[in-house]
């Protein structure tokens, strides 16, 4: 049973309450008198027993992977294998500081240089590097390197990156972020990226293009050649926006597509965990010409010994994106979930999922529910649009994804892409049994009777959640960020 | 049905334009626009003495959902914000063409007003959307 | 098959229902030319046990020795309880929470990390953090640009004291965004800035001044008269700061008249295991003006339908898949699991838990340093007060005395010869509360077992 309501922390604490068993001997900081902190700087004083108690029934007020199915489009929502966890976190792993020499780090350079090979081998790309912490850091990586190519080449008009109206939100922020134009290419009806268009936008300022494909309307680029073909004939490069790569791990490399640089979400892909929104991982991957421009560092093996490279050995690359080499225990827990599938098993992750999507997507079209794309094959996920059921019950997207919820599911992505008026983008992934899919297929079902017959109802819902409907407008107007017991006292 | 008073210029982005009796030209989002946008939670308005181009970013307005820029209808110098916005936004979604106005300018082009759309031109835009 | 549920008869059921013939057939879109055939670099799949095997021994390989590097990565005791409960499934595997009725645990936790996060940094709002204290920097710096309406030469003052990684990370995410970081020197003698060396800027455009607390030194800088500098002047001031450091230390918001406007730092002190770089996280803490040009997530309280009280995502217009191109960043996630480690950290530890970490670690590098410089040939860098790292100095090269101990189960400190070589051979050694008498005895004797001429 879910509990519903967990007060804060801060309202357990009583002055002189302590978890002492778990403080050093004691001992006096010496600082200078005008360098010394004046007041308490109040953190909760409660015993060890109420701090646990209080953060578990905290976790109880979630949904997650473990305790729900969870077919949230474009975020790969599939089983976090506990192998993996537990292995990255061996004492020799964990314990180990990332400035020790490389003398007594082999263990782990092996799994990092080994990840960076696989790596290489299911995107079809020359070279990796592992360092981006997330899916968003190895976007800025990529548009970075496609922008010190060009101007190692001494190519310095070209700040343009061509970006399809469908892509994640992160796309058009990284190019602002890596000092680049945004340049807005349309998607056609089918779900394709218009041709006539994208030659149009091509040009002698052109550095990129970033695509995702399959795109983020849940279907593939069937032109990607010829994409290809012409964002290289412009003088561009074509990068490769890894957040789709489960529905073709194995079925077909983008290094083979033509692409010249891709980051990889391997909190998606390879299965670490989404941990309530982080730590993520966005390894990139490079072809030929952007293996100098690589982030370090990067691991090296030379004799059976492993080392690390560093700006002594790539000159041009574009720098550090972290203190260290990025969020090495999530790399642990990639490399181990890799091990684990093996050569056959990274292809059927693609196999799987897609049949997955397909499935669900022809039981919803089968119980009446419009595909935004209904000529095309589904990847790993699908686009429902709610459009019928807005205008004509008055019951949208968003009141069939919370009401679902009261349905034991967690809701698929909402209202993204943009271009699909009140879509559900719905990715079930390869971990998910047939029935799990089934009763997930039951409950739409449900709710659309519901809509049909009490609108009312469904708009209301959630109803068995620790809350129902939350005010954003006042969270956002009379902004509460953090808790003040004496506001709190006025009250 | 959104209103759209006939006395004021528009343009395709929803903002509207009032030339005041001493010059200036105070300026605004419609009905339409807020109504679309939701409730507003925050307004971005222009530093004083800032000069825009005519099409220029001069504000943001800022809902739950989105956020969209204020262009500006005429090139010149603001001369005022409605700092009123500064701590109730909702006056644009409740009275965007009074008490919800954003900004003034001083207009360094004054033929620049004649260039924008009526309000039938802007009622046709809204009917297209 | 690994991870994968499908029975024959569900995939030939789930086939007939689509209309495919094969699985196969579910991918005819993908043109024939350019299909993978076989995966050949990548090895057969191992099973749970046998993939133990391979990195128990990998773990083994690198053992578990004796650590005295600091640098940015502290090894501190971590209590049993927090990763008991940051690896329950309801935390580790929820993503994002965007569904806010499904996610109000993962919520309410961020809302107490913000407040245990102002309430250490003494600032008024926090974000649900970055990815590192590095990146924290960088973002620090774009932030600082954008806040900064009436500066246009985004032109920011880092003195070298400041970790030397973090500033090579501000450079490279701000490459294209022309920032200009100028470098400034530090006192050979007391291994910190000088605030009258800021006196050559007087008079000019700066967009902000960085300060680090303690420095990367370890040693204490003059914090208030560089914050007052820079309100004097017209820039803001940004601390990167160490989170454990701030129960015995005058946190930022009190640095000077005025307190700094944007904090940064990395988060991994509070309960983070170093776990050879990460993950980590970053935070960042500014004042309630600034919170619109703030970077990454940020938890908001409010209430539901029915009024009762729950926490959601808010101020969401600032970031990418609102604003896109003219978000304030691209980043799109934080760091949850570790800001989750990291509250109950705190909350287990509480002021006064904290407190004794960082005198018992300020108190165990003292005894640290005493042992060492006894040792023939090795003095201390720096005058002054310190936290807990130190500089000393060797009269012959550090790599391999470093070496040599590494090969007997000593991460000795970090060689400085790289990012300092005005400082000639010089190591950065660390000691936490973990580190026992008896670990710096052995410390000692094997530095000078080594030194003496045993190996090197």
């Amino acid at each position: 049973m879910m509990p519903m309501h967990e007060p804060l922390i801060f309202t357990h604490s009583r002055a002189g309450r302590t978890a002492a068993g778990q403080y050093p001997k004691d001992a006096k900081a010496d600082v200078p008198a005008h360098l010394k902190r004046k007041s308490s700087p109040g953190l909760p004083e409660v015993s060890e027993l109420q701090a646990v108690r209080h953060f578990t029934r905290l976790s109880q007020l979630n949904f997650s992977i473990d305790t729900h199915f969870y077919p949230l489009g474009s975020c790969t929502m599939k089983y976090n294998p506990r192998a993996s966890n537990s292995l990255a976190m061996l004492p020799g792993f964990l314990g180990r500081h990332p400035l020790a020499p490389e003398s007594a780090s082999q263990g782990f350079l092996a799994c990092m240089f080994e990840l960076q090979e696989m790596l290489k081998e299911v995107t079809g790309m020359k070279g990796v590097s592992l360092t981006p912490m997330a899916g968003a850091q190895g976007e800025f990586a990529g548009v970075a390197m496609i922008r010190a190519y060009h101007r190692a080449r001494g190519d310095l008009e070209r700040n343009e990156i061509i970006v399809p109206d469908a892509a994640h939100g992160t796309n058009p922020a990284t190019a602002t972020m890596c000092g680049c134009a945004v340049i807005e290419v349309r998607s056609l009806e089918n779900g394709d990226i218009d041709i006539e268009a994208l030659k149009k936008a091509l040009g002698p300022k052109t550095a990129g293009i970033m695509l995702t494909n399959p795109s983020t309307l849940g279907v593939f680029e069937r032109r990607i050649q010829e994409v290809a073909k012409l964002v290289h004939e412009a003088g561009g490069l074509l990068y490769y926006d890894g957040a789709n790569l489960n529905a073709i791990l194995g079925k077909v490399r983008p290094g083979d597509m033509g692409f010249d640089v891709i980051h990889m979400n391997l909190h998606k892909t390879f299965s670490t965990p989404h941990g309530g929104g982080g730590p993520g991982s966005g390894a990139v991957g490079v072809g030929q010409r952007l293996l100098p421009f690589l982030p370090i560092p990067i691991v090296a093996k030379t004799d059976e010994r492993y080392r690390w490279l560093d700006e002594r050995d790539l000159p041009q690359t574009i720098g550090r994106l972290s203190a260290f080499m990025g969020n090495a225990g999530v790399l642990l827990r990639a490399y181990v979930y890799m091990r684990m599938l093996g050569r056959e098993g990274m292809q059927r992750v693609a196999e799987y999922s897609t049949l997955n999507a397909n499935y669900l997507l022809a039981r919803l079209k089968a119980e009446g529910f419009d595909a935004a794309y209904p000529e095309r094959r589904a990847s790993h996920e699908f686009i429902v649009t709610l459009k019928r059921q807005a205008k004509e019950l008055g019951v949208n997207a968003m009141d069939f994804a919370k009401r679902l919820l009261d349905f034991g599911f967690h809701a698929p992505t909402t209202y993204f892409p943009l271009l699909v008026p009140e879509c559900l983008l719905i990715e079930p992934t390869e971990t998910e049994a047939k029935e799990e899919l089934d009763a997930f297929v039951a409950a739409l079902v449900a709710i659309q009777r519901e809509a049909e017959q009490d609108a009312a109802k469904v708009k209301g819902a959630p109803y068995t959640l620790p809350v129902r409907r939350l005010d954003d407008v006042r969270a956002a107007k009379q902004l509460d960020l953090a808790y003040v017991e004496e506001r709190e006292q006025g009250v | 049905m959104s209103s759209i008073p006939t006395h004021l210029k528009y343009l395709e982005s929803h903002e509207w334009a009032r030339a005041e009796a001493d010059g200036t030209v105070t300026v605004g989002i419609s009905d339409h626009a807020q109504s679309a946008l939701g409730d507003l939670v925050f307004v971005e308005l222009p530093e004083i003495g800032k000069s825009l181009a005519k099409g220029a970013a001069a504000a943001v307005v800022e809902s739950v959902k989105a956020a969209s820029d204020v262009y500006s209808p005429v090139s010149g110098e603001v001369i005022a914000a409605n700092d009123a916005l500064r701590g109730a936004p909702e006056l644009v979604n409740q009275d965007p063409y009074e008490g919800g106005w954003l900004f003034k300018l001083k207009a360094s082009d004054p033929a620049e007003l004649d260039q924008l759309l009526d309000a039938k031109a802007y009622e046709k835009v809204v009917a297209d959307e | 098959m690994p991870f994968i549920p499908h029975t024959e008869s569900d995939v030939r059921e789930m086939l007939a229902a689509i209309g495919a013939s094969s699985i196969e057939a579910l991918f005819e879109e993908i043109p024939l030319a350019l299909r993978t055939r076989e995966l050949t670099g990548i090895p057969e799949a191992l099973n749970e046990m046998e993939v133990s095997r391979l990195m128990q021994a990998r773990a083994q390989r690198d053992g578990t020795p004796l650590n005295f590097i600091g640098a940015g990565a502290y090894e501190h005791h971590i209590p049993a309880a927090i990763w008991a409960i940051v690896t329950r499934g309801e935390f580790y595997s929820a993503y994002t929470p965007y569904q806010a009725e499904a996610s109000q645990g993962t919520l309410q936790l961020l809302y107490e990390y913000q407040t245990m996060m102002t309430r250490l940094t003494a600032m008024q709002v926090s974000n649900a953090s970055l990815y590192d204290g590095a990146s924290a920097l960088a973002e620090a710096a774009l932030m600082a640009v954008r806040a900064h309406r009436r500066s246009k030469s985004a032109r920011i003052l880092v003195p070298a004291t400041v970790n030397p990684t973090y500033r090579a990370v501000a450079n490279a995410i701000t490459e294209g965004q022309n920032l200009n970081f100028d470098v400034l020197p530090y006192d050979p003698k007391t291994g910190t800035f000088e605030p009258a060396s800021l006196d050559a800027y007087k008079g000019q455009d700066i967009t902000a001044v960085v300060i680090q607390q303690p420095n990367f030194f370890g040693q204490f800088e003059d914090v208030d008269a560089i914050t007052d500098w820079a309100h004097a002047n017209g820039a803001l001031a940004i601390a990167v700061v160490n989170p454990t450091s701030l129960a015995v230390l005058k946190p930022p918001g009190e640095w000077g008249a005025k307190g700094v406007d944007i904090v940064v730092g990395d988060g991994q002190p509070l309960g983070v295991p170093l776990s050879s770089g990460g993950p980590y996280f970053g935070f960042m803490t500014t004042r309630l003006e600034h919170v619109r040009q703030m970077p990454g997530r940020i938890i908001g309280r409010t209430v539901d339908v029915d009024g009762k009280t729950g926490f959601t995502l808010t101020l969401q217009a600032r970031e990418q898949h609102i604003r896109r191109s003219k978000a304030t960043s691209n980043i799109c996630t934080n760091q949850g699991l570790l800001v989750t480690a990291a509250t109950i950290y705190m909350s287990i530890l509480g002021s006064r838990g904290l407190e004794r970490v960082a005198a018992a670690s300020q108190a165990q590098t003292q005894v640290l340093v005493e042992a060492l410089t006894r040792i023939p040939g090795i003095t201390l860098a720096f005058d002054g007060p310190r936290f807990h790292e130190a500089v000393l100095r060797f009269e012959k090269p550090v790599a391999p005395i470093l070496e040599a101990l590494a090969a007997r189960g000593i991460i000795g400190g970090l060689d400085l010869a790289r990012h300092y070589p005005e400082l000639g051979n010089a190591l950065l050694v660390c000691a936490t509360e973990m580190r026992t008498q008896e670990d710096v005895d052995q410390y000692a004797k094997t530095l000078s077992t080594v030194m003496a001429g045993g190996g090197v």
